[in-house]
């Protein structure tokens, strides 16, 4: 990354839900900006709004249950702010989305080309003839085999892998900038992960656009991701480049999702798990540290009143002071 | 696909030979026989035994349904009793009819339910959405000869816009533009009240399924194309949620031949329901074996156009 130029913007980023008539957040004051020709991975476990986070860039939410305040800047628009048909200007054109489960995401009554050409009819001045061929060439590029065959075929008619192979040539039909993949591995078996995760950093080295990667899996970070981003419970609590995030783990929450996942070699045949559950969206501690309920060994005083991120060394940013604190031998104790 | 519809085709034979054979013998043990209704105070009641013995209704059940099939199968059913035609030329008449009805029926009724049920299901909660599901409350809560009855009075009596009765006025000839327009003016008013009941099913099934649609990924991800809005809706939602009426679809079609017994009794129309209940009420067996054999056919062939349709419209389904 020699020249970093900047892509997106998210500043102050709140989303909230309603519930019955109260709104509650889900993504809670998240500033992160999205690099050219980066892949920045955002991981947490399921509920802490990660999705909600994707979902928002891409402007999927209902606007009846959902409120978005803040900021996410993208050349001189804030999305956040924009009108739905201005928003279908930007959609499909300069963010692609991909989706979790291909299955589910494609339409099974309409054909593969027609779906991957769809977008090219609102967004470029493609004749049909022209269209055609981008979709075949877009195909080839994803690695799907005898393209020409595949475009008259319907998704059930395919495998897997193949049909995220198709959700990709989708997202990328209009060659957008930024890439939001929704845990884009989750439903595929490991070896076709593998696959699709070579395809992904193969389309990002060749068009250097940038991806939002939405992930549960410490693996696929590990194996992909250029910055990491950990959420807990709304927030963003660690923010580093990946190798830092891998050999200096900060935060408690982020040295427990490490030291939770099984190691072959190691002697301790105990699944190490984190305490206690995350909190449900309307239970949620609005102030103080959100973590200090699973890390409860810890003294009350070792936590930030209003926990902010600091930056630690460059570019590596914990939020609250609990980390210095932290132990896995206290934990034991604690237990 | 052709091979498939030849052997549902085929698989229709056995099934349709058990119905005749439950048929037939049905008829045979209900009461009465051709002759009852010919007998007068000063019939020679040998003269009737004489008669009995020539039809052969003294020869065994083996050799009268054998005699009964072979008709059939070329398309004789003997004579009807009470209207002393040919039970094959009364069915065509009548079968017309009907087939004229259904027609219309079907058309309002699609015509009426669909736009209904997709404003209700894009628009769920809005007003129109509420006051459309009230209408289909209602229209669901009335029964047939109810609102046949409330519009006849309405509209053939009280503010006599509509014939109250028949098929067409006698005055045209056949063949002309005022014969076919008479004709149309008597199947209205019969047809609105059929499409009137018949929209609450539909509305409701298609609101369900387009609510339903619009959470599925697959519209996300149409949405994050960034197709406008309306185009999602027609292009994604609409197509998918039609899939479940149009599985009916050949039921419908078929089922409608088969004639509505309430309202072509209120309305006076002669159709093939009107025609069923008359054949029961005068216990005339061969119109009656007739009708219910046709409908067993209707039903069978109903089942076979409903999987076609289905295979066409929805590419997960292959019949094999």
């Amino acid at each position: 990354m020699a020249n970093i130029e900047n892509l997106l913007t998210i500043k102050n980023l709140h989303t909230s839900f309603r519930i019955k008539d109260t709104y509650y957040d889900a993504v809670e004051n998240i500033s992160i900006n999205l690099n050219k020709n980066e892949i920045l991975a955002i991981v947490g476990e399921s509920g802490c709004g990660k999705s909600t986070l994707a979902t928002s860039i891409v402007g999927l939410h209902d606007p009846i249950n959902t409120k978005i305040t803040g900021e996410i800047l993208y050349k001189d628009l804030n999305l956040a702010a924009i009108s739905e048909s201005k928003f279908n200007d930007v959609r499909g054109n300069d963010i692609g989305m991909i989706f979790q489960d291909p299955l589910s995401a494609l339409n099974p009554l309409v054909r593969i080309g027609e779906q991957i050409s769809e977008s090219l009819v609102y967004h470029t001045k493609f004749t049909k003839e022209q269209r055609k061929e981008r979709v075949i060439e877009l195909l080839n590029q994803v690695g799907i085999p005898n393209p020409e065959r595949v475009v008259r075929q319907f998704p059930h008619q395919l495998s897997g892998g193949m049909r995220q192979r198709v959700m990709i040539a989708i997202a990328i039909a209009c060659k957008p900038a930024i890439i939001v993949a929704d845990e884009p591995t989750t439903a595929l078996d490991v070896t076709i992960q593998a696959q699709i995760l070579d395809l992904l950093k193969e389309l990002q080295a060749e068009t250097k656009s940038g991806i939002i990667l939405i992930t549960h899996d410490l693996g696929v970070v590990a194996e992909i991701a250029d910055r990491v981003a950990v959420m807990y419970a709304g927030q963003v609590i660690e923010e580093a480049p990946v190798e830092e995030l891998f050999n200096n783990p900060k935060h408690p929450y982020t040295r427990s999702l490490l030291n939770s996942i099984p190691q072959m070699n190691s002697e301790n045949e105990k699944l190490q798990v984190i305490q206690g559950l995350v909190p449900s969206l309307k239970n949620l501690p609005r102030e103080g540290c959100r973590f200090s309920s699973r890390v409860p060994w810890l003294d009350a005083n070792t936590h930030e009143v209003n926990p902010v991120l600091h930056e630690v060394s460059p570019g590596h940013f914990v939020r609250c002071t609990c980390w210095k604190h932290f132990d896995f031998e206290s934990a034991e104790g604690g237990n | 696909m052709w091979k498939t519809i030849i052997r549902r085709i085929l698989i229709m034979i056995p099934q349709l030979f058990v119905l005749s054979l439950l048929i037939f013998i049905m008829a045979k043990f209900m009461p009465g026989d051709p002759f009852t209704g010919l007998v007068t105070p000063d019939t020679d009641p040998n003269r009737i035994e004489e008669l009995r013995i020539q039809a052969g209704f003294y020869d065994p059940w083996y050799e009268q349904y054998y005699r009964w099939i072979t008709n059939a199968l070329q398309g004789e059913f003997g004579d009807s009793y009470s209207f002393q035609v040919k039970v094959s030329t009364l069915i065509g008449e009548r079968g017309l009819n009907t087939l004229w009805l259904s027609l219309l029926s079907v058309t309002l009724l699609y015509a009426i339910a669909i736009p209904l049920g997709i404003i209700a299901g894009r628009y769920q909660n809005s007003l129109p959405d509420k006051l459309i599901v009230l209408y289909s409350f209602i229209s669901y809560a009335i029964p047939t000869f109810v609102l046949a009855l409330i519009f006849l009075f309405l509209f053939g009596y009280q503010y006599p816009i509509f014939p109250t009765s028949g098929t067409v006025d006698v005055q045209y000839d056949p063949g002309t533009w005022g014969y076919f327009w008479s004709k149309v003016y008597h199947l209205l008013l019969p047809a609105i009240t059929y499409a009137i009941l018949g929209t609450t099913t539909i509305i409701q099934y298609l609101r369900t399924e387009i609510i339903d649609a619009k959470r599925m990924d697959y519209v996300k991800t149409a949405r994050s194309k960034g197709i406008p809005i309306s185009k999602v809706y027609t292009k994604h939602i609409f197509r998918n949620s039609l899939l479940p009426i149009a599985a009916f679809f050949g039921f419908t079609i078929t089922g409608l031949l088969g004639g509505s017994v309430f309202i072509e009794t209120i309305f006076g129309f002669p159709g093939m329901g009107q025609l069923f209940i008359n054949a029961i009420s005068a216990r005339d067996y061969s119109v009656i074996t007739a009708l219910v054999m046709l409908f067993g056919f209707l039903t069978l062939v109903g089942s076979l156009l409903s999987d076609i349709i289905m295979s066409i419209v929805d590419p997960r389904i292959r019949i094999e």
